[in-house]
């Protein structure tokens, strides 16, 4: 009977554990499999030259030097108008509100919405809002904004999570011994949550890079040198979407630009990760 | 309440150590405290004196945390926590509108249950607290630093390695170098919320010694769950105890007294481990 039992759960144990290891395995096994074949679709036509050259002949020939700085200009203007008002709106909600507060939810509530909603809709409010109503067209300020919108709720929610686990104590020791709510905030709170903040940024680095849609009505897809940040410019995962959906014979340069973005992408996820496993470690030192 | 010093104070001495001459330095005066509505100090009125030890003394949830964050307004820090009645220190009323907060927290500083340095070095734990009240020569703040890690007994041990983490130091350690780091400000009161009970009995030993070499020098008020402690290091003490989930003050008076002769019965029945 016992042994049965015994026999019966270890039974139970095996066939469990054999599910999860077959559940990792299919999903490294997608990654693997999108990885390699990119690789192999693209490392062909990947030279220094196809990352120094801008594209010719609507992108089968010459590179995405232009691309690159396109993308580069959008995503600098993202960061440079999400992540003040972002840190901003999380200091206020970990710090001035008490966690339980109408305001507090009501804010966090509509980061939530934000957060869901489909990035074609973001196209579609910033070219009403910023390409039009504001007037400055098809260019890459109105993307780069359209993209900062888009981070808002990343940028937030990392930052506020990362805020709360600075623990309390920190804060009624400093306000002890008469310093302000700015200097603790500054020497401490942010140092101590900076793994927090700096994950959430990369990730957002990582959102932004791979954007496509949100970009297609805001910043266009001329894909010439940008002259000026009013200049519409061409993104680089919505090059790849035009190589292979309107230009015959653009499956190679595809392949190969989508390797650039791959490679881009694992290069900022594993920087998260390292300072996310930095801040676990530190975690548990203190 | 007080009535057992006057009987033996002739009329203000002029020199003399400062518990011959009880002063008040915080006078609290019908002080209630409630968290979230619910009462957690009910009308307590006390006179802490300049240069003593006062020790506070009664059992878990009496409100000894709660009224020692009274005294430096961290109370203003807890989520819907309202303080009533006055308190007065140096004769200044410090919920005064007027009064400047930070300038009151470096009067009367703060050492906390469990250790708090915080994850910066040695160094900067002491510095960052003088820096924001206006210590920014090097040197000067250099100086301070030594002189406090000295009265803590710290400076032996730590004097080679002020740039390490101070979270690297031991538990005993960090708590003087928390004591230390309140002291740095030059406070006239010190407020210890039972500053040993983390502590093994060597280090609760040494930290011990310090409140004493500290006596007379600064106000200090402490609270102890360890009653020989108390009695070994206190001018004078407060009973507190829980009558319907609120706190009172049961009695106050010269630490002797309240362990000798207690006028209450239910300070004489914890005083000899009877209740609570
Ligand atoms: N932040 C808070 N919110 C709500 N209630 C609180 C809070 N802090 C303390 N209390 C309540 O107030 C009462 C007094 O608590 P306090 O911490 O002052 O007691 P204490 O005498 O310091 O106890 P101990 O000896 O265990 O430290 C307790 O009933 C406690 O539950
Ligand atoms: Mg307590």
């Amino acid at each position: 009977m016992m042994l049965s039992v015994s026999v019966r759960q270890r039974i139970r144990d095996f066939s469990l554990q054999s599910l999860m290891y077959l559940a990792v395995l299919l999903v490294s096994a997608v990654f693997v499999w999108l990885l390699a074949d990119l690789v192999q679709g693209g490392m062909a036509h990947l030279s220094w030259a196809f990352l120094t050259e801008s594209p010719r002949d609507a992108g089968r020939a010459g590179g995405i030097a232009s691309i690159l700085v396109s993308t580069l200009l959008i995503l600098l203007i993202a960061l440079a108008a999400a992540v003040p008002l972002a840190w901003a709106t999380a200091v206020l909600l970990a710090e001035f509100v008490p966690i339980d507060s109408r305001f507090g939810s009501a804010v966090r509530f509509s980061l939530y919405v934000l957060a869901g909603v489909p990035s074609i809709v973001f196209g579609l409010f910033g070219n009403a809002f910023f390409s039009i109503y504001l007037g400055l067209g098809f260019s890459i300020l109105s993307g780069g904004l359209t993209l900062a919108c888009m981070l808002l709720p990343i940028l937030t929610s990392t930052a506020e999570a990362g805020m709360r686990t600075v623990p309390d104590t920190y804060r009624l020791s400093a306000a002890a011994l008469g310093m302000t709510r700015t200097t603790a905030l500054i020497h401490l709170i942010f140092p101590a949550a900076a793994p927090v903040l700096a994950a959430g940024l990369l990730i957002g680095i990582g959102r932004a890079l791979a954007e496509t849609a949100a970009l297609l009505f805001t910043s266009g897809y001329v894909d010439r040198m940008p002259g000026s940040l009013l200049d519409s410019g061409r993104a680089l995962a919505l090059h790849i979407f035009d190589l292979s959906m309107n230009v015959p014979g653009g499956d190679m340069p595809a392949y190969a630009a989508a390797l650039v973005l791959v490679s881009l992408l694992l290069g900022i996820n594993s920087l998260a990760m390292a300072f996310a496993h930095g801040l676990q470690r530190r975690c548990i030192l203190t | 309440m007080n009535g057992d010093h006057d009987a033996f104070t002739l009329g203000p001495l002029e020199t003399g150590p400062a518990c011959c001459v009880p002063q008040p330095a915080v006078q609290v005066r019908n002080l209630s405290l409630c968290y979230d509505g619910k009462t957690a100090l009910d009308t307590i009125t006390l006179d802490i004196y300049k240069g003593c030890i006062t020790a506070l003394i009664g059992p878990s949830g009496c409100g000894k945390t709660s009224f020692l964050s009274a005294i430096n307004r961290l109370t203003d820090l807890i989520p819907r926590c309202s303080v009533t009645g006055r308190i007065l220190i140096g004769g200044q009323d410090i919920h005064h509108p007027r009064c400047d907060i930070q300038a009151l927290r470096r009067r009367v500083g703060m050492v906390f249950q469990k250790p708090v340095p915080f994850p910066l070095s040695i160094r900067r734990n002491l510095s960052l607290p003088l820096n924001e009240h206006g210590v920014t020569r090097k040197n000067e703040a250099a100086g301070i630093i030594e002189r406090v890690l000295h009265d803590v007994g710290l400076w032996d041990e730590v004097h080679d390695r002020l740039d390490a983490p101070a979270l690297s130091l031991s538990g005993g350690q960090q708590q003087r170098l928390c004591i230390a780091r309140a002291l740095a400000l030059n406070p006239e009161i010190l407020l210890m919320d039972e500053p040993c009970s983390a502590l093994d009995p060597i280090a609760s030993g040494v930290v011990e010694d310090l409140i004493c070499r500290l006596q007379g020098r600064y106000t200090i008020v402490i609270v102890t769950h360890n009653l020989a402690q108390a009695r070994r290091i206190a001018n004078y003490a407060a009973f507190f105890w829980v009558r319907e989930r609120a706190g009172q003050l049961v009695e106050f008076g010269r630490c002797q007294h309240i362990f000798e002769s207690p006028r209450h019965e239910l300070t004489a029945a914890y005083v000899n481990g009877n209740r609570g």
